[in-house]
């Protein structure tokens, strides 16, 4: 049992940081903390994917004589893509959250749904 | 031969158009370019739809990789079809929005406001487009997160924490579905849906395949707002700019529909799906709650823009509706919805536009009495209504036929009669609306009115309108390529 936990390490450490993403989401109510979530959410996919392209004994995906085993690249690739969209997702909700500071003068989910209730 | 790279131009295009539209100085060329761009996309559609009903299936290998290595691109009757919805609503929503535009956004952010619409169309297009998992999540992206900024542009302060939110659900529903693409790597070592397919079956029973099939599915159910993860959905088409409630209440759902369809019919299989899985326990309850939880809704909604975005959470509902029967008589309904309900929609939403670019507000009792000063546009909210109620003549009766025909071939006479009963809850709203409209004494709101929606705004708004009564009365052209792309999916 322990061994089956210490060999597959890194998919818990994925599973962990992937609720504890998750759980900061759902949770918080503070508008940038909820991003910081998402961004650990969305990192535990990253080394999801790279542990899956993992080969044992593999070095890194470089032509070079005297090594035959590789790691899988393509998983690499599909997360350098992934990293980007990432980054791109934290911008946009970033400045997002500017503008709602800006308007509203506060980053409080319940702050902001009481000024909205009240201008209702 | 050009027809071979129909599919490529059909993505490119707009990709390339949008950076090239945010360089565009504060003028009307930058609405006249993306126009432009999005009409090309529209006959690109159109020649490729004849192609592919004329040759069959449309393939293109990006860099000229071949099939499981490289991307590719596959076009078969359900993608020609929803690429055909998806441009025709594009092009004539941005033909249409250069008033609309000129009203709510600063004059300062038109170019980049057009740019970021021709991502979002490009991210559609290309989810459509494709036949790799992995470039389905990249275009899922390149659509979101346009979207969330263009919800953003919105009047209202509200349009921020709308974008927001849907910013938040969007995210988790797409790294879900990445988390799902990975899962199935894992255990196929490929990305191409059709070779996915193949593999599949060959290793069916992994429980890392079910996982991954429960991903795909909460996560594109959230971007399509099923109940219940629909939460995002009414705040963000009620306060996004006009002309982005009508571009996405009728293309980005019907998008995350067809990455439904794809899923469950092509890259797991019927079989898998219905039979080993019994999606049909799960999506048919949902399914019935979002029409009867959103029908009832709607009807106390304060502002109609909100209105119709619970109307369109119920139609959501009649399209899963189709899915969980799980016959072909339902899929068939459900791709007929799905087409109808893009235009019927999508003249809605007009209709609004074109409220407020004269009365410069949503609320329904700012709409009282203004059926006297615009009479054209209150007609066409009438049709409009009445055809997402489903009275016959109108596009919207063929679906809920087709629909109740496929319920009764289980022999389900409690499902037709929930049908039938939603149906009469979309009288009560739509009814509300037009009741304000006509039969009310002038709003102050309304009393300085004195012209018309803009003309080519009005006349957008009514072509959409016809539409929805010519495919109420000739129903070949939708009814064959549901029933063409059906055969195609179950096969």
């Amino acid at each position: 049992m322990l061994e089956y936990i210490s060999n597959h390490y890194n998919y818990w450490v994925s599973i962990l940081l992937m609720m504890a993403g998750l759980y900061i989401v759902i949770d918080h109510t503070n508008l940038l903390k909820k991003l910081i979530g998402l961004n650990i959410f969305q990192t535990s996919v990253f080394i999801l994917f790279i542990s899956l392209g993992k080969v044992d004994g593999g070095t890194a995906p470089i032509l070079e004589k005297g090594y035959s085993s590789f790691s899988n690249p393509l998983p690499h690739v599909l997360i350098l893509t992934a990293i980007v969209v990432s980054v791109a997702t934290t911008a946009v909700g970033l400045a997002l959250v500017v503008n709602i500071n800006n308007r509203f003068n506060s980053i409080e989910e319940e702050e902001i749904e009481q000024i909205e209730l009240e201008e209702e | 031969m050009i027809a071979q790279h129909y599919p490529i131009l059909q993505v490119a295009i707009p990709l390339i158009a949008a950076p090239l539209c945010s360089l565009l100085p504060k003028s009307r060329l930058p609405w006249l370019f993306a126009t432009v761009i999005s009409w090309f996309t529209f006959i690109i559609s159109l020649f490729l739809m004849q192609h592919v009903r004329s040759h069959g299936v449309v393939t293109y290998a990006l860099g000229n990789w071949a099939a499981p290595w490289g991307i590719q691109y596959h076009i078969d009757v359900i993608s020609a079809f929803v690429l055909v919805i998806v441009s025709a609503i594009a092009s004539i929503t941005l033909l249409a929005s250069r008033k609309l535009v000129e009203n709510e956004i600063s004059a300062s952010k038109h170019s980049l406001f057009y740019a970021a619409f021709l991502l979002c169309l490009t991210g559609l297009l290309g989810i459509v487009a494709t036949g790799d998992a992995f470039n389905v999540f990249v275009f899922l992206e390149i659509s979101s997160l346009s979207s969330y900024a263009l919800i953003a542009m919105g009047e209202n302060r509200k349009a921020l924490t709308a974008a927001y939110e849907y910013l938040i659900m969007g995210t988790i529903g797409a790294t879900f579905i990445l988390i799902g693409i990975g899962l199935l790597y894992m255990q196929t070592g490929t990305l191409n849906m059709l070779d996915l397919q193949v593999r599949i079956h060959e290793i069916d029973g992994f429980r890392s395949v079910h996982a991954a099939f429960a991903f795909f599915t909460v996560g594109i159910c959230l971007k399509l707002a099923l109940f219940p993860l629909h939460h995002w959905l009414p705040n963000a088409y009620a306060y996004a700019p006009s002309i982005i409630s009508i571009f996405l209440a009728a293309t980005a759902t019907k998008v995350a529909l067809y990455l439904l369809y794809r899923v469950f019919y092509t890259i797991f299989g019927f079989e898998f799906s219905f039979d080993t899985l019994n999606l049909g326990y799960i999506l048919l309850p949902l399914s019935i709650i979002a029409i009867v939880i959103s029908a009832f809704t709607a009807i106390y909604q304060p502002d109609v823009k909100r209105l119709l975005a619970y109307s369109s959470l119920g139609q959501i509902g009649y399209m899963t509706l189709g899915i969980a029967i799980g016959t072909q008589a339902g899929l068939i309904a459900s791709i007929i919805h799905l087409f109808n309900h893009a235009f019927i929609k999508g003249s809605l939403f007009l209709c609004m536009a074109c409220i407020v670019s004269r009365i410069h507000s949503n609320q329904l009792v700012h709409l009282a009495g203004a059926a006297k000063v615009m009479p054209w546009t209150c007609a066409a909210f009438v049709v409009g209504g009445l055809a997402l109620i489903g009275v016959p003549l109108t596009s919207g009766f063929i679906s809920k036929w087709y629909l109740v025909l496929a319920v009764l071939e289980n022999d389900w006479w409690w499902l037709a009669i929930i049908v039938l009963f939603t149906s009469l809850l979309s009288v009560i709203y739509i009814w509300r609306v037009v009741e304000q409209m006509y039969f009310h004494e002038p709003h102050d709101k309304c009393v300085g009115v004195k012209q018309e929606a803009p003309l080519l705004l009005l006349i957008c708004t009514w072509v959409m309108i016809l539409s929805t009564i010519y495919f109420g009365i000739n129903t070949s052209y939708p009814v064959e390529m549901a029933t063409l792309a059906a055969e195609a999916l179950l096969n």
